[in-house]
């Protein structure tokens, strides 16, 4: 298929049909908008059903039954709406229902505004509901690379019966560039039938419940060692990640997701022409976090600059992942500002010449 | 290889529209390209602007601090963006709506009488088109058939627009090809 001009919000909401998504319910919230808008009209020609839910958390709940009667199922949303999701997003987790989840991150906290932020990192990876349970969350830096991991994400969420979410910045929302879509799709995974999913029986099958309630707590405890065995398998198998400039010797590693690390290999680019040697490495999977590779990767540099849209929340797996080996500096914008190849490059020099404050905690 | 502009005006001036154009032309050349808008909390009236890149590899960061060019369609785009111009570079005013000169000797400037020329080509909705065409003209980013090609399918469904708008780029085109082959800084 040939490539087509697509904003980031088209590029996902296609990607989805892509993928057999044949459900969305949502509720608008910019910078996303595109998204609901472009399944509204998509959805019905592919024999779909998109449904503008009267809130987000009508929106997610539509999300639990949709995805329990074994449908692929969307939603999308960005910061605030996403808050309002988190409820249903730990019942899912709980029920092991698989769904993918878009947050086109805008800045906070609270309705903040509706410029692109990265400030969502924590609620994506550590928790944001209730309970222990992990999101597979995957960072796209492009639009090709959205469109391939919302693709990715279906079979994701199918395989390990778990909800996914694809984390973007408004960048990836609204920008347009170049994406292409294959003629055969092939699952990232190989898929078993949803034997578990309700889809009405006749007595000629044991009943399927769908169900995150378990009051009596051994079997809780069976379910949740049961759980965690899933999130493990997904840190040993689905671990993502990028390297770039790292071919040649580097004095500092750049550590940064989603648009941010592009505007890093400008900055690293712009540099290696004046003889200042950084590399870069890019979580694309946020959890699983790739801890040994930034670990692996640091070990080469002297120190190590963590860039994000947000007052420093990847920062920690980082520091995780370093265990205190190199010195961790930081360089952020908030509030929906942008960050500049310059300023980037500005960080690099400062950290380089010691002039920069090395972050430590307690 | 990298060209990369900044292209401002009022909103409703049609600038996310040649930005996407350019774009587009961009793809259709097989270039790497990528159109950043600005989404921020505007209203009717307000400022709007696109950052377009067109490269021979992969888009590093969309979003450009100095571009190699900035077409101005008023005022305060210029206000906003002059400063920016990398040093080298070209700046486009619309001298139709913008009377001042740029305050740089490091760039070339290019002036524009976009809404003029629309208007004589009975096109008043057309300046953006001149505007793009200027850009072209002076840059020579993307070539003048390809976005000719664009043009051609953006107003498809309105075959009437297809000859003037065609007429507009050829006209901002010719002014700043004039211009940029002088070559001087002003």
């Amino acid at each position: 298929m040939a490539k087509k001009l697509m904003k980031g919000c088209e590029a996902i909401g296609e990607a989805a049909i892509h993928a057999g998504c044949k459900l969305f319910f949502g509720y608008p919230i910019t910078p996303q908008n595109e998204i609901p808008e472009y399944m509204s009209h998509r959805l019905p020609q592919v024999g779909g059903t998109f449904v503008q839910a009267e809130s987000e958390v009508a929106a997610s709940n539509m999300l639990y039954g949709a995805s329990g009667s074994g449908e692929r199922v969307l939603t999308s949303s960005s910061s605030p709406g996403i808050s309002l999701m988190m409820e249903a997003v730990s019942y899912l987790a709980g029920s092991e229902l698989p769904v993918v989840i878009v947050n086109i991150m805008r800045a906070g906290p609270g309705l903040g505004g509706i410029l692109p932020s990265q400030s969502d990192y924590f609620q994506a990876t550590k928790g944001g509901g209730h309970g222990d349970y992990r999101l597979l969350v995957l960072a796209p830096w492009s639009v090709q690379e959205a469109a391939d991991l919302v693709q990715d994400a279906f079979d994701l969420a199918d395989f390990y019966r778990n909800p996914v979410m694809v984390l973007g910045d408004g960048l990836i929302g609204q920008m347009m560039e170049p994406v292409e879509f294959g003629a055969e799709r092939v699952p990232c995974k190989l898929l078993a039938p949803k034997t578990w999913a309700a889809t009405g029986c006749d007595g000629s099958r044991p009943t399927n419940i769908v169900n995150s309630l378990f009051l009596d707590p051994e079997v809780l405890e069976q379910h949740n060692i049961k759980l965690k065995a899933k999130y493990d398998r997904m840190v040993r198998d689905e671990v993502r990640f990028a390297e770039y400039f790292t071919d040649e010797p580097y004095d500092l590693l750049l550590v940064a997701y989603g648009t941010v690390a592009r505007v890093c290999s400008t900055a690293i680019e712009d540099l290696r022409e004046q003889g200042v040697k950084a590399g870069l490495i890019r979580p694309v999977s946020l959890f699983p976090f790739p801890y040994a590779a930034v670990r692996a990767a640091a070990a080469k540099a002297k120190a190590v600059l963590v860039v994000e849209l947000s007052s420093g929340q990847m920062i920690e797996d980082v520091q995780l992942a370093l265990r205190g080996a190199k010195p961790v500096y930081f360089k952020g914008r908030q509030g929906g500002m942008l960050i500049s190849p310059d300023e980037v490059a500005e960080s690099i020099r400062e950290v380089l010449a010691g002039k920069a404050a090395e972050v430590v905690n307690g | 290889m990298q060209n990369d502009v900044i292209m401002a005006g009022f909103g409703g001036q049609g600038v996310l529209l040649i930005g996407k154009m350019l774009a587009y032309a961009g793809m259709r050349e097989g270039k790497e390209v990528s159109w950043l808008p600005s989404y921020g909390p505007e209203m009717r009236g307000g400022t709007a602007n696109c950052t377009v890149v067109i490269s021979d590899r992969p888009v590093g960061s969309p979003v450009v601090q100095h571009p190699r060019a900035v077409l101005a369609l008023n005022l305060p785009s210029l206000d906003k963006f002059e400063s920016s111009v990398k040093p080298g570079g070209v700046l486009l005013i619309n001298s139709s709506l913008i009377n001042r000169d740029s305050q740089r000797d490091d760039i070339t400037v290019v002036k524009v009488p976009a809404n003029e020329i629309a208007n004589e080509l009975s096109n008043s909705r057309g300046a953006n088109m001149v505007a793009l065409g200027a850009y072209l003209g002076a840059t020579h980013a993307v070539s003048l058939a390809v976005v000719e090609g664009v043009v051609r399918e953006t107003f498809a469904a309105k075959p009437k627009l297809v000859d003037v708008n065609l007429e507009a780029l050829h006209r901002g085109y010719e002014l700043g090809e004039q211009v940029a082959r002088k070559g001087e800084p002003r």
